[in-house]
């Protein structure tokens, strides 16, 4: 077995049947580690897909957010549920939180979610989008 | 003709203006790149300005700017070229499709022939090793029987089983009997609950899942949209699933939009090659595409399946892993639907399906799939017919039975330890023994719902399942439930097209990577699996045929009664028997017993004034030798000869072995009627009166792919009991 860690920092060879029917195993014991995905990035790297690398690493910068908040910027992140404003805000917190990844990919939703229609209106419907 | 199922199927005229197209539309745009300063300026002849939000990710995240001049100036036979030939390595291919654009994969992809296809895909594929995907789903979501139906998943050797549910609040109950149930037969098979995406991700972040697949993308924005996703969202949404540790694989396919009137008057295939390009710029490891649900839009019009196979070759020149369709039934006629799946089991894919209905059709949520529980042994046959790894294997009867009651007993007892349902000794037992929901009875289906709320609302995750499971007795199930979790925290299992072996190490790109370079070389099966893709459970050798003789043995009824001598009575008509006839051999392939046969030809003869005389003889196997001697033995000069198979004739002494008076030679339909027939026409050769012309029975069933291997098989016990020295010996019939 590898050396890997769980996001808690225990190591994975630690965690064991009797631990958990010990009740010493939480959720976060079960997470997998920023630097496991790093190490995974690089891989991918290598082997000729620097969009999974960057996928994980986007990954890695998460692993610090809480399940709700993940699932609230998914939510946040279809259409019509935002003004880009939100979305720059959005953008704006995840970067002072040292997620940058992120904080890219939902800015660059941003601009486009704008220019394309995409984003909610104050009425609360979304915007036509323009035809093609 | 018109009653043959095939006309069951809807053929569509090719109609471009509904997307109606599978290879080339005329309205698809021409390949086009523009990079201005390192910035793609225009993308498949749209200009930046116009780029809609699925060309504006693409063109931002998809396109490798260092290598597009190079690959959108290769003439698109040159490219296609490079896709078969088998001293272009994968690597290559791999390179120089990162800096195409869709529309340039669309036009190489629809150069290539189907069996070109096949070469393309042997080759560009991630993983080695091919693997398949089940469905495993009930109509009642009844845990005990998915919690069995994941083990014969398991068993069979699938290493990925996928399931969803009728009652969407029902999916926690069944990734939980899923998980236990998969468990059970093998280590480190995936679990997926395919449900709304928030609701799957939270299944995963428990630790209940361990993979996803159901991220729906879309060739054109409208349809995106419609779809309540945009390239940023599900882009996010992949690193969700990355960030919980969950392996995840995007979906698409060709017909989706055209069934949601938005194809835009584009081909099948240009609006899927927007779909690969956005996984891969998204970020996402694989692709679930080959149709899908709009498999039989696809198979509706002209080249429909070349352009579903092109489809997961597409993802494959996008160095992402393929899974491979064919989950979807896309015809009524057994003859499509497997032309359909062939070539891309022969070829060899990361996942030959994207589900095959493991369970039955009319229990598969999903709808049924193209391969289901009941063509299992078809698959499995053709697996080994063609010599290639479809990822499954025989599972003998008993070991089936036993997974099913591990499986359906633990999940019984999680549940009950666990205070989500109790369930009855006859309901694990039917779960045990039934091949669908329907052999389960009235069962209470607003328990399982309870039981889905309970684990939903009390937060239980895997870590609950595996104390369950340590308490009730399964030390072993929750120790292998353990080993898998410390397996996925390792990372390994999120890279290209990776499974968990059943030895829990990982194959992926990385750790398995394709090394096909043409004949000689790629994956073959390692002997040990290569005998279990031969050892189908029907295969029978001359033993086992010894031993299915020997329980139709009657010792002592055909005794042997010294030398046989001359005859010299002109009513006297030996009828020759096969040396192992009253030995070895007892049946006939009709399934008659041999004595029986011989009273009905000794009553024929009889019928007609002759005496018949049974006589073996021991030196040959060959019918028209042993009718010739027989004949030559005969006082009347007329022989009947008759091998243990229960093929017959009558010879007579004057003529070349082959040239018998009468031969009924398909064995299997012979009746006692016409060996009756026999005996009495022989008679009459001999009397010198007219024969009644004998009717061999003529049957449209394939009635040597029955019987030619046991025919093989008897003609060997027969030939080990020849013995050159051996004098016509005669036997007596009791």
């Amino acid at each position: 077995m590898t050396e890997a860690r769980a996001l808690s920092g225990k190591k994975v060879t630690e965690l064991t049947v009797d631990a958990m029917r010990a009740g010493e195993i939480a959720v976060a014991d079960l997470r997998i580690h920023p630097e496991t995905l790093e190490r995974q990035a690089q891989a991918a790297e290598r082997h000729a897909n620097p969009q999974l690398a960057e996928n994980l690493r986007r990954a890695a910068e998460l692993t610090s957010l809480p399940d709700d908040e993940v699932l609230a910027i998914y939510d946040a992140l279809r259409p019509g549920r935002s003004i880009a404003a939100e979305l720059t805000a959005l953008a704006g917190s995840l970067a002072d939180r040292g997620l940058p990844r992120c904080a890219a990919l939902v800015a660059e939703a941003a601009e486009v979610y704008a220019r394309r229609g995409l984003v909610r209106l104050p009425s609360g419907g979304t915007a036509p989008r323009t035809p093609r | 003709m018109d009653r043959q199922r095939v006309n069951l199927d809807g053929f569509a005229v090719e109609n471009a203006e509904l997307g109606l197209i599978a290879l080339r539309s005329p309205y698809d745009p021409e390949p086009g790149l523009t990079i201005t300063d390192g910035r793609i300026t225009e993308l498949d002849g749209v200009p930046e300005q116009d780029f809609d939000s699925i060309d504006t990710f693409i063109a931002r995240h998809g396109i490798d700017p260092s290598v597009a001049a190079e690959a959108m100036a290769l003439p698109d036979v040159a490219f296609a070229r490079l896709l078969t030939d088998p001293a272009v390595p994968r690597g290559e291919i791999i390179r120089l499709s990162a800096g195409a654009t869709p529309a340039k994969l669309t036009r190489v992809l629809a150069v290539l022939k189907p069996h070109e296809l096949g070469m393309a895909m042997a080759k560009l594929r991630s993983r080695r090793t091919p693997s398949n995907q089940a469905h495993v789903t009930n109509r009642l979501d009844d845990p005990l029987l998915l919690a069995a139906d994941a083990a014969t998943a398991a068993a069979f050797g699938f290493r990925e089983i996928e399931t969803t549910v009728p009652v969407l609040d029902d999916a926690p109950s069944n990734a939980v009997a899923c998980l236990i149930g998969a468990a059970v037969a093998s280590q480190g098979v995936l679990i997926q609950c395919s449900v709304e995406e928030a609701a799957e991700l939270e299944l995963g972040m428990r630790g209940l899942t361990s993979y996803a697949e159901t991220v729906s993308l879309y060739g054109t924005e409208q349809v995106f949209t419609d779809g309540d996703d945009t390239p940023w969202s599900k882009a996010f949404l992949t690193s969700a699933y990355a960030s919980r540790g969950m392996k995840m694989r995007v979906s698409s396919g060709a017909g989706a939009e055209v069934l949601m009137a938005g194809a835009e008057r584009k081909s099948m295939l240009y609006l899927e090659a927007r779909c690969v390009a956005l996984a891969r710029a998204l970020g996402a490891q694989g692709v679930q595409n080959g149709g899908i649900d709009g498999a039989s839009v696809a198979a509706a019009v002209p080249n429909g399946l070349r352009e579903l196979m092109a489809e997961n070759v597409m993802v494959m020149m996008r160095n992402l892993e393929s899974c491979s369709g064919n989950d979807a039934l896309m015809s009524e006629s057994d003859m499509r639907r497997t032309s359909r799946t062939l070539p891309i089991v022969l070829a060899g894919s990361d996942f030959a399906f994207s589900g095959f209905g493991s369970i039955q059709r009319y229990d598969n949520m999903f709808g049924p799939s193209n391969f289901n529980a009941e063509d299992i042994d078809d698959f499995l046959a053709m697996q080994r017919d063609w010599g290639v790894d479809g990822g499954l294997r025989t599972v003998p009867p008993e070991r089936l039975a036993d997974v099913r009651r591990e499986a359906a007993e633990a999940c019984r007892a999680v549940y009950g330890y666990l205070g989500l349902a109790d369930f009855t000794d006859e309901h694990v037992a039917r779960a045990i023994d039934a091949a669908g929901s329907k052999d389960l009875g009235e069962t209470d289906t607003l328990a399982v719902l309870t039981a889905a709320h309970a684990i939903r609302q009390r937060g239980l995750t895997v870590v609950d399942i595996v104390t369950a499971l340590d308490e009730c007795g399964y030390p072993d199930l929750a120790e292998r439930t353990v080993a898998f979790l410390q397996a996925r925290l390792g990372g390994d299992y999120l890279q290209t097209s990776a499974i968990f072996d059943e030895q829990l190490t990982v194959l992926s790109l990385v750790t398995d990577p394709n090394d096909y370079a043409g004949p000689g070389t790629g994956y073959e099966p390692a002997p040990e699996r290569r005998r279990e893709i031969d050892a189908i459970r029907q295969a029978r050798g001359v033993e086992d045929l010894r031993e299915s003789q020997a329980r139709f043995a009657v010792p002592g009824l055909l005794r042997p009664a010294g030398a046989a001598a001359q005859g010299t009575d002109p009513r006297d008509v030996v009828i020759g028997v096969s040396p192992a006839v009253g030995r070895d051999v007892w049946r006939c392939l009709s399934g008659l017993a041999v004595p029986n046969v011989l009273r009905e030809i000794l009553a024929g003869l009889e019928e007609e004034g002759c005496v018949g005389r049974i006589v073996r003889f021991g030196d040959t196997v060959d019918l028209g030798q042993i009718g010739l001697a027989a004949a030559r033995l005969s006082g009347s000069g007329i022989g009947i000869g008759l091998q243990g198979k229960g093929t017959a004739l009558i010879h007579r002494r004057d003529l070349a072995p082959l040239a018998n008076l009468e031969l009924y030679s398909v064995a299997p339909t012979i009746t006692p009627e016409l060996y009756r027939l026999l005996g009495a026409n022989a008679a009459r050769h001999a009397k010198g009166a007219t024969p009644d012309p004998a009717r061999n029975p003529y049957s449209d069933e394939a009635i040597e792919a029955r019987y030619h291997t046991t025919v093989i098989a008897l003609m060997e016990l027969e030939r080990r009991r020849v013995d050159a020295a051996a004098g016509p010996e005669t036997l007596v019939l009791s």
